[in-house]
């Protein structure tokens, strides 16, 4: 028994529709999801926990859990700024920042890493004095650092932007004219409002600051157990035929990315707003 | 607390919002500030709450004398209810009504047990005895304003100013709203300031009805006075319905009630003019006519049920209309 409506298509076109779906997304998203694991798992499970276990590896994941831990409270907290700057005041310039915000999503990776080697590499404009005081920063951890947070910082500010602009300042307001004080208005009425839009931005932002390839490749150097975080540890393996143990690595970034996916339908379901603009 | 307002200039960039305006709210009043949108008269309630800043100058609001321009909004002690509500959300409806004493220094804020008092006594006051568990998604309109109330009372403010406070509710609520409102105003004897569009709700519910247009007062004055004794042809057809009729260059305004209904025949040229009627609407207890005068103006006739029953009146019927 089903229910038919005038906007219901007949049986065979929902049928064709359903069919095209489910295989764009099998041969897109599942097909190439299930090889990661294939073959990573084509040499055994020693094989598989050896590559993770590998000195190398150990390092890379390590930079990357540094990295994230660097760059997504630092992102956390200025998009949370940006956007509270954005939604809540009216100032000369407003429209300027909000597209410099979205300017890392508009400027290729390559490009985003190679700024950075223009300013802090050797023969950049910064990279004599940096020499002379003996500070790496290029083909070293904090270059790696400082191009993921460039990368990542417009997730957070994005996801709030539109639910912070839709709330307005009704309640902020009336918070005023009950006597609460700034950090107690952000505190008690700002973030409760927008907890899940915000840990939503975390995840896409962590998600990114983990897996980025591009920026952080043209900045690190590749210098293996040192300056290389997962993804270009695992190109480098790729690069040298080893399959098993570049996919055993490619494992651990599929995880995150299920993880991910997880936790953002947790935010949506207990949310039941994100995504819908509010 | 009465509030004073002198002399207060607003200007967003170059648009003027308030245009020297002077004010006085007397002591215990319920004080309409009554006009169109674009009028100003939000802005100013704003102002007087200190969540807009006047512009440069001498202008001042005084509360009982004392100058409050400089002290910002949460140290002004005013109760404010927005249009919509703007209630926490994600805070239940006692946690909404408690919010103004939790946020209180330290060594002001009551304890535990004095919060909740004041919660349930607060709730007793504006009926809602039994929601304090409520979120505002899960009440009506009506319980919603009321709740907006009672967190605006609970700090005790000194004076209490209502933004629209009926403009989101059914008509049916917001006439029961309305008469409870007053009631509930005359128990506390709050100074209390209001906005509205609705000349209806002004002078119903008002002691005293400031009528704004253009960024300026217009006319200030008691309910009865502002209706029966319009200072301008914008106030006399702000007021509820009005005929404007034309006589040479001037013009004349006249009310639709306050139009008698004659017989032809009992025409008295001094007074009276003869019209026709054109329209007859009958439905409910007052029946509007549309006639028509022998200059050919239209007019519009308010007369009661009984009074259109006497006369037998149809349309196209010859009448005289003394006004």
């Amino acid at each position: 028994m089903s229910v038919r409506n005038v906007t219901t298509e007949s049986a065979p076109i929902r049928a064709v529709l359903i069919t095209v779906a489910v295989g764009f997304l099998t041969l897109f998203l599942l097909m190439p999801l299930f090889a990661v694991f294939i073959e990573a798992l084509r040499r055994g499970w020693e094989v598989f926990l050896a590559s993770l276990y590998e000195d190398a590896a150990w390092s890379a994941v390590k930079l990357t859990l540094l990295t994230a831990a660097i760059a997504v409270p630092l992102n956390t907290l200025f998009g949370i700024a940006a956007a509270w700057a954005v939604t809540k005041h009216r100032f000369k310039g407003r429209a300027l920042l909000l597209s410099l915000i979205d300017l890392p999503f508009a400027v290729s990776p390559v490009i985003a890493g190679l700024v950075w080697v223009l300013l802090f590499g050797a023969k950049g404009w910064f990279g004599p004095w940096l020499a002379e005081h003996d500070i790496k920063i290029i083909f070293a951890v904090p270059g790696i650092v400082i191009a993921t947070v460039f990368i990542t910082f417009p997730f957070v500010a994005r996801e709030l932007i539109p639910l912070m602009e839709s709330q307005g300042t009704d309640q902020e307001e009336a918070a005023v004219t009950l006597g609460a004080r700034g950090w107690q208005i952000f505190r008690r009425v700002t973030l409760p409002n927008i907890k899940w839009g915000l840990l939503y931005g975390v995840l896409l932002c962590n998600a990114r600051a983990m897996g980025e390839f591009g920026a952080v490749s043209v900045v690190s150097g590749h210098i293996r157990g040192q300056t290389n975080t997962l993804p270009l540890h695992i190109e480098v393996l790729y690069n040298e035929y080893q399959f098993s143990a570049a996919f055993a690595c490619a494992t651990l970034l599929a995880f995150l990315a299920l993880f991910t996916l997880g936790m953002k339908s947790v935010v949506e379901h207990f949310s039941g707003h994100v995504g819908k603009g509010h | 607390m009465s509030i004073s307002i002198q002399s207060i200039r607003k200007t967003f960039g170059t648009y003027k919002a308030l245009d020297d305006i002077s004010l006085e709210v007397p002591n215990g009043s319920l004080t309409a500030l009554l006009g169109p949108s674009g009028s100003g008269k939000t802005t100013l309630l704003r102002i007087v709450a200190g969540l807009e800043f006047a512009d440069d100058g001498p202008g001042k609001i005084l509360f009982h004398g004392e100058d409050v321009s400089g002290i910002p909004a949460g140290k002004r002690g005013v109760g404010f209810v927005f249009q919509h509500y703007a209630l926490f959300r994600h805070m239940t409806v006692a946690e909404n009504i408690a919010f103004g004493l939790s946020v209180l220094p330290r060594g002001q804020r009551p304890a535990k047990t004095g919060i909740r008092d004041r919660v349930l006594e607060l709730l007793r006051l504006v009926k809602l005895e039994g929601l304090e568990k409520r979120r505002p998604h899960e009440l009506s309109g009506g319980q919603r304003q009321r709740v907006a109330l009672a967190r605006a009372l609970a700090i005790r403010p000194k004076v209490l100013l209502l933004d629209e406070p009926f403009g989101a509710l059914d008509a049916q609520v917001r006439k029961d709203l309305r008469r409870w409102l007053r009631v509930f105003h005359d128990e506390i004897g709050l100074t209390t300031l209001f906005v509205t569009h609705d000349q209806e709700e002004a002078l119903e519910l008002a002691d005293q009805v400031v009528v704004m247009r253009n960024a300026r007062v217009e006319q200030v004055g008691k309910p009865q006075a502002v209706y029966d004794q319009p200072r301008s042809p914008f106030v006399y057809e702000f007021l509820g319905n009005v005929n404007k009729l034309h006589e040479g260059r001037d013009a004349r305004y006249v009310r639709p009630h306050e139009i008698e209904v004659l017989f032809a025949a009992e025409c008295d040229p001094a007074t009276d003019r003869l019209a026709r009627v054109q329209h007859l609407f009958s439905a409910g207890p007052v029946a509007t006519l549309s006639v028509r005068l022998d200059d050919g103006q239209f007019l519009d006739v308010e007369l009661s049920r009984k009074q259109l029953d006497e006369l037998a009146l149809d349309v196209d019927d010859e009448i005289a209309v003394r006004f």
